[in-house]
């Protein structure tokens, strides 16, 4: 079958789908988006979030069919709103707090963590607490950090994101 | 493999009837797993996605008509009120990515023992509305699990939407597992206490071949408890209602727990379920009062 959906703002197709298939696969293998990994292919790791209609989702989890029409954002679309090469903010909090080792499951951390920062310091609503950083990732499996300095990265987004919208207020 | 995208729920329902062995995809984080690790190689899966209204809920009488594929996002964000076991099961489930899709329609398709809506649906006697081309029917949650991932619907039918009554009383729902987030529970139990009718419902889950209630529990529960003013029920009715909710499970030895540790562990979370709940319905009824 085709699917046609947006991915990143562009509009995009996939010829010969099989049913079965999921969006990440057609992500990575069709549409030449690596970004998002796929490291379980059974929702238990979060390395292939991506926003569906503005909500995360595992991107294993969705069958490609069910994407169709839709809007997909993938991390490959966080940096580049609009068409710039610099990282956006929760990419350069990552990088300024060391929470990137190996690094396979940054792209879905980064994703599910720039939703927290946008439903709460972007909105104005505060930097949320570790407890609630730690419950918005707790589907993001990370082998290497020992998630502190995720956490540490989570928060210091949302720090700025807090600042700005507050000196933005003013 | 085909992949049907119905764009009404008349033709979801046409579909369902002309293709029986054709599988529903609602949230997909059952059916997508399946797929992925080859388990599964239906002739067909049908998106329920597209068909408008699945995705709602609204009150219905003194109730909420919750639609099949609500996401349980939706369901801790809306229904904490209207349906306090159920919004606690739904906050226990999984992760945001895997809530984010999730259904209760997803849920009661697969009919794991261990899936969370059970325990909460049994307890506060929720309804579950089942369509085909040829009509309605309603089955109670406590008709609906029939055998191992066996359930009242029939092969042409599909899931609309479960009703869930209006809470008369306190509820609690708690689970058991390794871990605070993203776990299949090792045992699960959700309490309702009815001020209305002066009963108490059960539900047990990840504890036997299907979830499954605590008859002899609930009826010894609704004649103990102090339903004028709520008091404290003496600590041997709450350790019996532990053991009776114990002995209503049938739970075997696998890799999650064994069977010894599930009855255990099923007890402690009945009598605590039981003693918050009667606090909680003091400090309701000091309220109204
Ligand atoms: C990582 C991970 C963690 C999980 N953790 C939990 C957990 O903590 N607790 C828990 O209970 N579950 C858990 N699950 C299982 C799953 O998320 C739930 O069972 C969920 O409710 C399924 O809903 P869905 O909409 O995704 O269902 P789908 O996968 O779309 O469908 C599931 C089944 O229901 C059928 N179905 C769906 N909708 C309908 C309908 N309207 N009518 C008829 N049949 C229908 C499908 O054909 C299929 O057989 C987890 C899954 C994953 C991947
Ligand atoms: S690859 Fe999708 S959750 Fe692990
Ligand atoms: S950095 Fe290696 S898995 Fe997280």
């Amino acid at each position: 079958m085709r699917v046609t959906f947006e991915v990143n703002g562009r509009p995009v197709t996939a010829d010969d789908v099989w049913a079965g298939e999921s969006l990440l696969y057609v992500l990575r293998e069709r549409l030449g988006l690596p970004g998002s990994k796929n490291a379980c292919e059974q929702g238990e790791c979060g390395s292939c979030t991506v926003y569906l209609d503005g909500v995360t989702v595992c991107a294993c989890m969705v069958a490609a069919g069910q994407a169709h029409g839709r809007r997909v954002r993938t991390v490959e679309g966080l940096s580049s709103p609009g068409g710039g090469q610099r990282l956006d903010a929760v990419q350069e909090a990552f990088l300024e707090a060391g929470a990137v080792q190996c690094g396979f499951c940054t792209p879905g951390l980064l994703v599910q963590a720039d939703d927290l920062v946008g439903r709460t310091a972007r909105r104005g609503l505060g930097v949320p607490g570790d407890a609630e950083i730690r419950e918005h990732l707790a589907g993001n499996l990370c082998r290497c950090t020992g998630y502190e300095a995720i956490v540490e990265a989570v928060r210091l987004a949302a720090e700025r994101a807090d600042a700005a919208v507050r000196g933005g207020a003013r | 493999m085909e992949f049907l995208s119905p764009a009404t729920w008349e033709e979801a329902l046409a579909a369902k009837s002309e293709r029986p062995d054709a599988v529903p995809i609602m949230g997909g984080t059952d059916v997508m797993v399946e797929i992925n690790f080859d388990r599964r190689r239906p002739p067909a899966l049908i998106d329920l996605t597209r068909v408008p209204g699945l995705r709602e809920w609204r009150a219905d009488g003194d109730g909420v008509r919750l639609g099949a594929g609500v996401p349980y996002t939706g369901i801790v964000d809306a229904l904490g009120g209207a349906a306090p076991a159920l919004a606690a099961a739904a906050r226990s489930v999984a992760s945001p990515q895997i809530r984010n899709r999730g259904s209760v329609g997803g849920n009661l398709g697969g009919a794991s023992p261990a899936g969370d809506a059970h325990p909460p649906l049994l307890a506060t006697d929720a309804v579950v509305e089942l369509a085909s081309v040829g009509g309605v029917r309603r089955v109670p949650a406590r008709e609906f699990y029939l055998g191992p991932r066996r359930t009242a619907r029939r092969d042409d039918e599909l899931i609309a939407a479960v009703l869930l009554p209006a809470p008369a009383g306190p509820q609690r729902f708690a689970k058991v597992g390794t871990r605070n987030a993203m776990v299949i529970a090792v045992v699960s139990f959700a309490l309702a206490l009815d001020a209305r009718s002066r009963t108490v419902g059960t539900g047990i889950g990840s504890a036997g071949p299907t979830p499954l209630r605590a008859p002899g529990a609930e009826e010894f529960a609704a004649a103990e408890f102090d339903w004028e003013g709520g008091a404290p029920l003496p600590e041997s009715a709450v350790h019996r209602f532990g053991e009776l909710v114990a002995a209503a499970a049938r739970p075997i030895d696998d890799v999650r727990g064994s069977a010894g540790y599930r009855r255990h562990a099923l007890a402690v979370l009945a009598r605590r379920a039981l003693a918050r709940a009667a606090a909680d319905y003091r400090e309701g009824g000091a309220r109204c009062a």
